[in-house]
């Protein structure tokens, strides 16, 4: 059983990362041969290039952003989505739309909304509506946070939707008879018997942010690139647009580091390694 | 367990990315295992009428039937440089000419046209031919319409102004003033999608310093963005962004749909500075608007005592067709059959005509003469025969590895972000590194 799974990790994710780490340290403008360089584009990327740290800065204020909107939101909706109220059957489907939508979908559709001349500005006649959302660099970090949000909540709602499911009505019935509220229940029931999906969303959620690419790219090209160009974009850019392989290399070998970083020290620190696998998969 | 893994693959989905460059970067002759000539092109506007070609051709020769497959300009561009660089490439490149051009001759990746074609050449516009040329042998040919930058306006948003069009920069100064006391944008730029700011900075280059200030940059020349033209050029960039000349959230509007386009078709703004092809889409997306005769077409104001002829245009000659050097013999002589006895044949170019292009082609006036609308193709027709220079756009005409600084670096200074001289120590060094 487990050498299928070898078989496909290693050719879909070990063979290409080592590739990516020769490359780290060569020359290679996409035509032509690439050259071995040793550590100079390491050297470059690292220190010569100021950048680098820019784009780590709006990485970091891009995960923890996402996480700060996404967690509790999901959270929410999961449990709402679990109850027993009315048409939330009704709207537990509308809530999962934005995760059938394809990203470069949701980007365009988006981009409408947002142009300032035939967008939501011209339709509807809020004053703070008419904005450079895409384009000011004050803001279009945020607005990133929100759209890819909005595109990744449904799918963590549904994680909390079947954890919360999976708690034994048996504790609300004892905690009511108790006489502990809705509030009391929630914390105290709810909260921590969701620890499991809580470890695995976020770690799903941070990981994913660190590497998000699509909907940022169709909605902003990665400009302007001092508010907007997190470094998988600027992997991206480097590497596609500006054809420098070496560098991208060395950023996406960058980016692999702390993404395994991460995830390890959430494993870590939540205690997750004794973890039974029966719940939080789910 | 399971989700360890998952964990461990999210992470390196950036490895991921790369792989699909790396895993094709060795392979060679890729394009030879299949006998089938391939032609990548675009999408939309003149790009039907060359793909409708594509179709007559190969019914009239199924032994040399092309596969057409059509792209997004901008990802058109992202794949064929992966493609060629990796042995992949289709059988006819659809190029720009410049610094990519050249980098496909370099690598040999194309293959030399020039007795091939000599009959075809002999029938088009010399100064749009001239940019297929490396070193006096042709690697490219044009393929489909000529396409200067010229400036659009609706004539109805002037006429409620009552100011006629400006020639000057004096004039732009104070049309802006007046379209701003009105509350219309005196124009639409789609700096979105940054290209179109180049547009801009270099008209505004060439009519201060002539086409040389732009020469030396394209030659390598140290310090070549200092020239004082270029510095002055985006000076005025800032000066018209300040002034308001731009519709304020140009920043954000793109121009794949174009947005600004129809930003001067539904009068909200008074004039654009586009390529010649955003009549023929104008066409198929705003007839309405095209009916009323009121987008009205002239060339980019003069500049008082600049060096640069007032008749210079700048843009992109046409599309070029070369041919894949890793393509088999086969499929190279069907692109050359193609290039040589069927383009520009007379069903292509009066179906360009019809849908407002114009192909380089010299002695076309009687053609244009019959067609239904012939002052805008008049107009285009007569500025790119009588332009003494025809500067190509600065992104296809720089290093294909210094375009994104270039277009960086000048969307910051529209947003006044850097000051002209950090413009241009930005570029110059960049151009230093290569």
């Amino acid at each position: 059983m487990a050498l299928p799974a070898v078989a496909f990790f290693g050719i879909f994710a070990l063979i290409p990362l080592i590739g990516v780490v020769v490359i780290s340290f060569m020359e290679w403008n996409v035509l032509g041969s690439p050259e071995w360089v040793g550590l100079t584009n390491w050297e470059a990327v690292l220190f010569d290039r100021p950048f680098t740290w820019t784009a780590l800065g709006l990485t970091v204020t891009f995960v923890i952003g996402s996480y700060l909107f996404q967690a509790p939101v999901a959270l929410l909706l999961g449990v709402f989505m679990a109850g027993q109220q009315r048409y939330r059957a009704l709207l537990a489907v509308l809530y999962f739309l934005p995760l059938l939508f394809s990203s470069v979908a949701v980007g365009l559709t988006f981009q409408s909304l947002f142009s300032p001349n035939y967008g939501l500005s011209a339709a509807l006649p809020f004053e703070w509506l008419p904005n450079d959302w895409l384009a000011n660099s004050d803001l279009v970090m945020w607005v990133m946070i929100f759209v890819v949000g909005w595109c990744f909540v449904p799918f963590h709602g549904l994680l909390y939707q079947a954890g919360v499911r999976q708690i034994p009505q048996s504790m609300y019935e004892a905690a009511t008879i108790d006489g502990a509220g809705r509030l009391r229940q929630f914390f105290s029931i709810t909260l921590p018997q969701l620890r499991y999906t809580i470890i695995t969303s976020s770690t799903l959620m941070l990981v994913g942010s660190l590497t998000y690419f699509d909907l940022i790219y169709v909605l902003t090209g990665g400009q302007p690139a001092d508010a907007v160009r997190i470094l998988p974009l600027d992997m991206y850019v480097t590497g596609f647009a500006s054809y420098n392989l070496g560098y991208a290399s060395v950023i996406a070998v960058i980016l692999v580091a702390i993404g395994l970083t991460l995830s390890l020290l959430l494993n870590v620190l939540s205690g997750s390694s004794k973890m039974d696998s029966d719940k939080a998969g789910a | 367990m399971w989700e360890r893994k998952a964990r461990l693959s999210t992470a390196v989905i950036a490895a991921g990315a790369l792989l699909s460059v790396s895993a094709c970067g060795g392979g060679d002759g890729g394009g030879s295992e299949g006998e089938e000539p391939t032609a990548w092109v675009l999408n939309g506007g003149v790009w039907n009428e060359v793909e409708e070609d594509f179709e007559a051709w190969n019914e009239e020769n199924p032994d040399q039937a092309f596969a057409v497959e059509s792209f997004a300009n901008d990802i058109y561009k992202d794949r064929i440089r992966q493609a060629v660089g990796s042995g992949e490439a289709p059988t006819l490149i659809v190029g720009w000419t410049g610094g990519g051009l050249l980098e496909y001759v370099e690598g040999d990746y194309v293959t030399d046209i020039t007795e091939e074609t000599e009959e075809l050449r002999g029938r088009l516009i010399e100064s749009v031919v001239a940019n297929g040329e490396v070193d006096g042998s042709t690697y490219a040919v044009p393929m489909n319409n000529v396409q200067p930058v010229v400036m659009y306006y609706n004539q109805a948003v002037f006429d409620e102004a009552g100011i006629e069009v400006p020639t000057t920069w004096e004039e732009t100064l104070e049309a802006v003033e007046v379209f701003n006391e009105q509350g219309v944008h005196p124009f639409a730029l789609a700096g979105g999608s940054n290209w179109p700011l180049l547009m801009w900075a270099s008209y505004l280059t060439d009519r201060i310093g002539g086409p040389e200030a732009f020469q030396a940059v394209v030659e390598g020349e140290e310090d070549a963005w200092s020239h004082p033209a270029i510095i002055e050029a985006l000076e005025r960039c800032q000066e018209l962004v300040e002034a308001g000349a731009f519709d304020p959230g140009f920043a954000s509007v793109v121009a794949d749909n174009n947005e600004d386009a129809h930003l001067v078709a539904d009068g909200k703004a008074a004039m654009v500075l586009q390529g010649s092809w955003v009549y023929s889409r104008l066409l198929e997306e705003s007839p309405d608007f095209m009916e009323t005769g009121n987008l009205g077409v002239t060339t980019f104001p003069e500049i008082e005592g600049g060096e640069g002829d007032p008749a210079n245009i700048v843009g992109n000659p046409a599309n070029f067709w070369s041919v894949s050097a890793n393509a088999s013999e086969g499929e190279q002589q069907a692109a050359v059959d193609y290039l040589s006895d069927w383009l520009f044949n007379d069903e292509y170019v009066d179906g360009m005509l019809e849908t407002g292009n114009i192909p380089p082609l010299t002695g076309l006036e009687e053609k244009i003469a019959e067609t239904e609308d012939p002052e805008f193709l008049n107009f285009t027709y007569e500025t790119v025969t009588e332009a003494p220079s025809f500067q190509l756009s600065w992104d296809q005409a720089v290093d294909p590895a210094q375009v994104q600084v270039l277009l960086q670096s000048l969307s910051q200074v529209f947003r006044g972000e850097i000051t002209p001289e950090e413009f241009a120590t930005n570029m110059n060094e960049a151009q230093a590194s290569e």
